[in-house]
């Protein structure tokens, strides 16, 4: 059966042809991912240091924003962004309204991994640095912040992981991305086994060595008795 | 070697936790190279007071003055003061994600802008001194918590402070590690460094201290010489508290 399925169902011609169109599919998806998730550590930062510093009025509005965009999908937040500012005169190309819709997803997740690290660093920690006459910046760059980020790299990068995979979605918006490719393919030719097998092939080139690259992250910090939340 | 400066003077502080006076009206004078050893009963607010002069704590009332300059109760000005003012902690508190040296460089590089063949030489000097400049590369996590106590000091003496806070340093280590931290806390006491040192280490206390102030209910109830305040306290009180650490068939 198996066999069946792959030396006489499977057109090995048909994958070969279709490499290109995925190669170029992969790249938007990588160029609105890395975008999307640049925009995202930085909303996120942002968004953690107001929640540490407990800054009056801005740490309500980031509360409310992180429900927002934690409690409604991807697709509805482009729909909104790509079809529903139209209405009110803003017409935005589908890349920016892709990356805009991973920031404002991508930016509370990271915020809340964030804010899981800044919270597991030791209050005596802070004290300590501030014994030996570290101002508040210097306290939060050379002891806060490599702690707290320490610890939050697993979160960290299953948010990175997860908005990779999130990027699946543009499609709605008329983006040739991986998801748009492989269904461009099965309407045209109906070869769906192999639009979807490249289609997995292709998710696993860009995301394997990604979280590869997390997991030996992950160990070196523990070497150090560091990223365990344990400091 | 004590001199007759006033190093640190403290006037009517008084400490509250919401309902709770933790101290009031306690005052203390300490001249330059003195080492006084503050003892009393759990939660009589020794760490505290220590808290207080480090600007790790506010209060409510009362002013402190280093070097007969009086310090303002906003932190702004405490950035300032505690670079003069060392303070060691129970829970050692090394910088996990730092060498050893980076631990002690960071204060005197980043605060105090000096150079760095100045402060390595100085660091190196200190490690020596206290045995662990082969541990400079080493990161916390790999050392013991005697060692992580001695490197805790040096890193505070770094900053080439005036006087230096010990606060129960001795209190979380296994009973063998405990002598090599009071060694080196001995010495630093024999080189004339200003010490006040939180303790429950009696024989220590007697050993290394000018003067011992023992508080109880938010105030000094004696405060005497170490010969006289260990053989012939004039305090029933302090009496008792000595009592706890004899014991008697």
């Amino acid at each position: 059966m198996v066999a069946r399925f792959l030396f006489e169902v499977m057109d090995y011609q048909f994958i070969v042809n279709s490499i290109p169109l995925y190669v170029k599919a992969m790249e938007l998806t990588l160029i609105l991912s890395f975008w999307g998730i640049l925009f995202s550590i930085v909303l996120g930062c942002i968004c953690a240091m107001v929640d540490y510093f407990k800054i009056p009025v801005l740490k309500t509005v980031v509360k409310v924003y992180v429900e927002i965009s934690r409690n409604t999908p991807l697709l509805i937040q482009l729909f909104f962004l790509y079809y529903g500012l139209t209405q009110f005169g803003v017409r935005l190309e589908g890349e920016t309204c892709a990356i805009i819709g991973l920031t404002f997803l991508g930016g509370s997740y990271m915020a809340e991994a964030l804010r899981s690290g800044l919270d597991a660093v030791h209050k005596t920690q802070v004290e300590s640095g501030l014994s030996i006459g570290l101002t508040n910046w210097q306290l939060m760059r050379y002891i806060i912040l490599p702690q707290a980020c320490a610890v939050a790299v697993p979160s960290f990068a299953a948010n990175v992981i997860f908005l990779l995979k999130e990027t699946s979605v543009v499609s709605a918006i008329a983006l040739a991305d991986l998801m748009f490719v492989a269904k461009d393919l099965i309407g045209m030719y109906y070869r769906t086994s192999e639009a979807l097998l490249m289609l997995v092939v292709a998710y696993l080139i860009i995301l394997l060595p990604i979280s590869i690259l997390f997991s030996y992250l992950e160990g070196r910090l523990r070497q150090h008795g560091l990223g365990s939340g344990n400091i | 070697m004590v001199s007759d400066k006033v190093l640190l003077e403290v006037k009517h502080l008084q400490k509250s936790f919401g309902d709770k006076t933790i101290f009031k009206d306690l005052s203390l004078t300490v001249r330059q190279g003195e080492v006084i050893v503050l003892v009393g009963p759990s939660g009589c607010g020794k760490s505290t007071f220590l808290r207080c002069l480090n600007g790790l704590e506010d209060y409510e009332h009362g002013e402190v003055f280093l070097d007969g300059k009086a310090i303002p109760g906003e932190q702004k000005s405490w950035y300032q003061v505690r670079q003069k003012i060392g303070m060691v902690f129970q829970s050692y508190d090394l910088f996990p994600h730092m060498t050893v040296l980076d631990n002690i460089l960071l204060g005197p590089l980043k605060v105090q802008k000096r150079t760095k063949e100045e402060v390595l030489q100085q660091a190196q000097n200190l490690l020596e001194r206290v045995g662990l400049w082969d541990r400079r590369n080493d990161y916390p996590s790999q050392l013991s918590g005697g060692q992580k106590q001695r490197i805790a000091i040096v890193r505070a003496l770094c900053m080439n402070p005036e006087i230096m806070l010990f606060d129960e340093v001795t209190a979380s280590l296994d009973p063998e590690m405990v002598r090599e931290v009071l060694d080196v806390m001995l010495e630093l006491a024999k080189a004339g460094m200003t010490m006040i040192i939180v303790t429950h280490e009696m024989n220590f206390a007697k050993a290394v201290a000018d003067r011992v102030i023992f508080l109880d209910d938010g105030g000094i109830v004696e405060e005497n010489t170490a010969e006289q305040f260990f053989t012939t306290p004039k305090t029933e009180r302090a009496k008792k508290f000595l009592d706890i650490f004899n014991f008697k068939e």
